[in-house]
């Protein structure tokens, strides 16, 4: 197996070469050296190109052997499939522990090209280099600036590590990251996954300091047993949610069993996965929500959920996906919280759980109001809504005719401060009460400029867009933590 | 190792009869252990069943009813018997000497000569509204697995099920149980007490070791589980192995 001086060389290169350099603005040759130039990459940066011509500023040479010995330990191979053996030889003679093959035309091209991807990987094991795709996008790693693939984005840093089997959804992951704030610290497009596969990738990244949770994408899984057990030690080490593609495949098995008719291949992965402790979700954007609450939130101890709102209508909402979600429970108000509230509380309020304020809010009531709450030993977490509302308005009213006149100007500077109080107050007594606190509204979408959204992105928060989808996170986190407590 | 098998071949099971050869025997693709070998094999690794007997003639059908009490069921058992009620081999709530040795004589005589050496079994009659699946099932990508589903005859509508990968530990076997959705059939359900976690766990672990111990088992069918005042047990088995 490799060894983890490899995926050193492929995630915090001293050097990267881009074998393969375009002009021509249209072609991957170009695009990887922009991508890779734009983000900052603090190591050296080399380029390959058959003329010999300078792309984007930067002096190419026509043969890897014009590169000094040692100076790049990364090969971004841009160059057509037949070029690629000689060019690993060559690279390997000047110190090169790594390469992303983007270049396709190899098994996933037929036959020949499966032949073609098995020589490259019997040459790559000889030449000791750890051999990532080919027919990937690319490798990120945010502690180097790095951005080597051929599509946008490239994500704010973080502690979220991804691998998947489909490159595209690496970019929607990362859309989300940019979207939310909520950032990667590496990711990569395992392509073919001819020589290192997305199980490697998240092994590495179990051990990787900069990572706190994986987030995988798989679609066929050949080696099952092999790939549970990969799955169960990863987890064991860092929370790690995977979607998988092809759920819906309905595989019945020997006629003569009513067992193997009810095997699905969904219910047996479904299985092997809470068995493993590996969160499984069940789309996109999910998986992004619930790696993103795992690199932000603290875990909770219990399944007892506490739901503070500023109006009704979100609190029985928000208590009802609670219901729904069996692993969860919504916390019967404790006695001595109902007391304590009401002394700070007029009468009106809801006195249940969930904590509805019916607008009887003062200047510090919200950020009182949710410290008791979170205090309360029975509480394990929080879902908290209704921030936004006074930013929204005050939005309204910065935008409208009348601003700064009568009064608005100082009206709408308290609205946001008090919004982003809300959310930062909610952040940091997440922090220091070691319980999770999870914010929503769909202003997280909306308007990602509202006090509140940006208070909570600023914070290193997620925004859930909804208290649905803040609820089905919170899921996750607990069984997960449940998992780990048992065991 | 496992005892005898209906394949293609039919052995000659002491005590029982061997229905009369036929030229052209139609091969199952997959081959079965009778219910009452599959039942002993799980039985051996934990998993609870019923006092029954297997018996090869209707005077032993009504003294084996007489020593278990009544009512029983009978059932025509061979190894290569896997769909007893659509065929009409169950013969339920028997409550006399008489009635047994009137359907003992049925069963036998119904017993087609494809399906090799049978035998009836008498079996107790047991009452309990809830029914529910389990079973091992060997999967093409994972290898072995352990399954629990709520059972009955719309167990494959409902396919409320979850499985988990050989072997489980109790804890995995817990969270199976909690992994159903129909939580409401396992506690206290009309007038019978909650489902016995500890024992429905001793169900599964056993059918865990039951896979490890023979790895040649295809896959295993519990169906149904009947609680029987919130203890699981076993009415009916199959086991099938791979060829």
């Amino acid at each position: 197996m490799t060894d983890e001086r490899d995926f050193h060389a492929l995630f915090d290169p001293k050097g990267v070469i881009v074998a393969g350099a375009s002009t021509h603005p249209g072609k991957f040759g170009f695009v990887a050296l922009h991508n890779l130039l734009t983000a900052g990459y603090g190591g050296k940066v080399f380029a390959t190109n058959l003329d010999g011509t300078p792309v984007l500023g930067i002096e190419t040479v026509a043969d890897i052997d014009e590169i000094p010995d040692g100076a790049a330990d990364l090969v971004f191979v841009c160059t057509p499939a037949k070029a690629n053996i000689e060019l690993l030889r060559k690279c390997a003679a000047r110190g090169v522990r790594a390469a992303f093959v983007t270049s396709g035309g190899y098994a996933e091209a037929g036959a020949e090209g499966k032949a073609a991807q098995d020589e490259l990987v019997r040459v790559a094991d000889e030449l000791g280099i750890l051999l990532a795709g080919p027919n990937g996008q690319g490798v990120i790693s945010t502690p180097s600036s790095m951005c080597a693939q051929i599509v946008a984005p490239y994500p704010p840093a973080g502690r979220i590590g991804i691998a998947s089997q489909s490159g595209n959804f690496v970019s929607s992951f990362m859309n989300y990251a940019r979207h939310y704030g909520v950032g990667v610290s590496r990711a990569v497009s395992a392509g073919n996954a001819a020589a290192v596969r997305v199980a490697d990738y998240l092994d590495f990244y179990a051990d990787d300091p900069e990572t706190a949770v994986g987030l995988a994408y798989v679609e066929g899984i050949s080696d099952g047993r092999e790939f549970f057990e990969r799955m169960r030690s990863v987890a064991s080490r860092m929370p790690l949610v995977v979607v998988k593609g092809g759920a819906s495949d309905v595989g019945a098995r020997a006629a003569a069993s009513h067992t193997g008719s009810l095997a699905t291949d969904d219910h047996v992965f479904d299985g092997a996965c809470r068995q493993a402790g590996v969160v499984r979700a069940a789309t996109i954007e999910e998986a992004y929500e619930a790696a993103a609450t795992f690199a932000t939130q603290p875990l909770p101890k219990g399944p007892n959920v506490c739901v503070v709102t500023t109006a009704g209508g979100w609190g029985v909402v928000t208590a009802d996906a609670v219901g729904r979600t069996p692993n969860l429970r919504l916390l019967p108000m404790p006695a001595d919280l109902k007391d304590e509230l009401d002394r700070h509380l007029p009468p009106r309020w809801s006195r249940n759980n969930p904590i509805d304020l019916a607008g009887g809010e003062t200047k510090d009531t919200i950020p009182t109001i949710l410290e008791i709450a979170a205090r309360h030993p029975d509480v394990d977490a929080v879902v908290f809504l209704g921030m936004g509302i006074q930013g929204n308005q005050g939005r309204m009213e910065r935008e409208g005719p009348f601003y700064p006149d009568h009064g608005l100007e100082r009206i709408v500077a308290y609205h946001e401060r008090q919004d982003r109080r809300f959310t930062e107050t909610a952040a940091a007594l997440s922090k220091e009460i070691g319980k999770p606190i999870l914010t929503a509204t769909e202003l997280s979408i909306t308007d990602r400029d509202n006090p509140a959204v940006a208070g909570c992105r600023e914070s290193g928060q997620l925004c859930y867009a909804s208290a649905n989808r803040a609820v089905v996170a919170l899921s996750h986190l607990w069984q997960y933590a449940r998992h780990q407590q048992r065991r | 190792m496992i005892p005898a098998i209906g394949h293609c071949t039919v052995r000659t099971v002491p005590g029982v009869r061997r229905a009369p050869p036929r030229p052209h025997v139609q091969c199952r693709p997959v081959p079965t252990l009778s219910e009452a070998d599959s039942k002993r094999l799980l039985a051996e690794h934990g998993v609870p069943v019923l006092d029954e007997r297997l018996v090869t003639t209707a005077d032993d059908a009504a003294a084996a009813a007489d020593a278990i009490g009544y009512p029983v069921v009978a059932k025509l058992c061979g190894a290569a018997i896997a769909h007893k009620t659509e065929r009409g081999l169950v013969r339920l709530r028997l409550d006399s000497a008489d009635a047994v040795r009137r359907a003992a004589q049925e069963l036998l005589a119904a017993a087609r000569p494809e399906d090799g050496a049978v035998g009836v079994l008498v079996a107790p009659m047991v009452a309990g509204t809830r029914e529910l699946i389990a079973g091992i099932v060997h999967d093409a990508t994972f290898g072995p697995t352990v399954m629990l589903g709520v059972g009955g005859i719309l167990a494959e509508a409902v396919a409320d099920v979850t499985f988990r990968l050989v072997p489980i530990s109790r804890v995995d076997a817990e969270e199976m149980i909690e992994d159903l959705a129909t939580q409401r059939l396992l506690g206290a359900f009309r007038g019978e007490p909650a489902v016995d976690t500890d024992r429905l766990v001793d169900v599964l672990v056993g059918l865990s070791d039951a896979a490890i111990a023979h790895p040649e088992i295809e896959s295993a069918d519990v169906n149904p589980l009947i609680v029987v005042d919130g203890v699981p047990v076993a009415v009916d088995a199959l086991v099938a192995t791979r060829a």
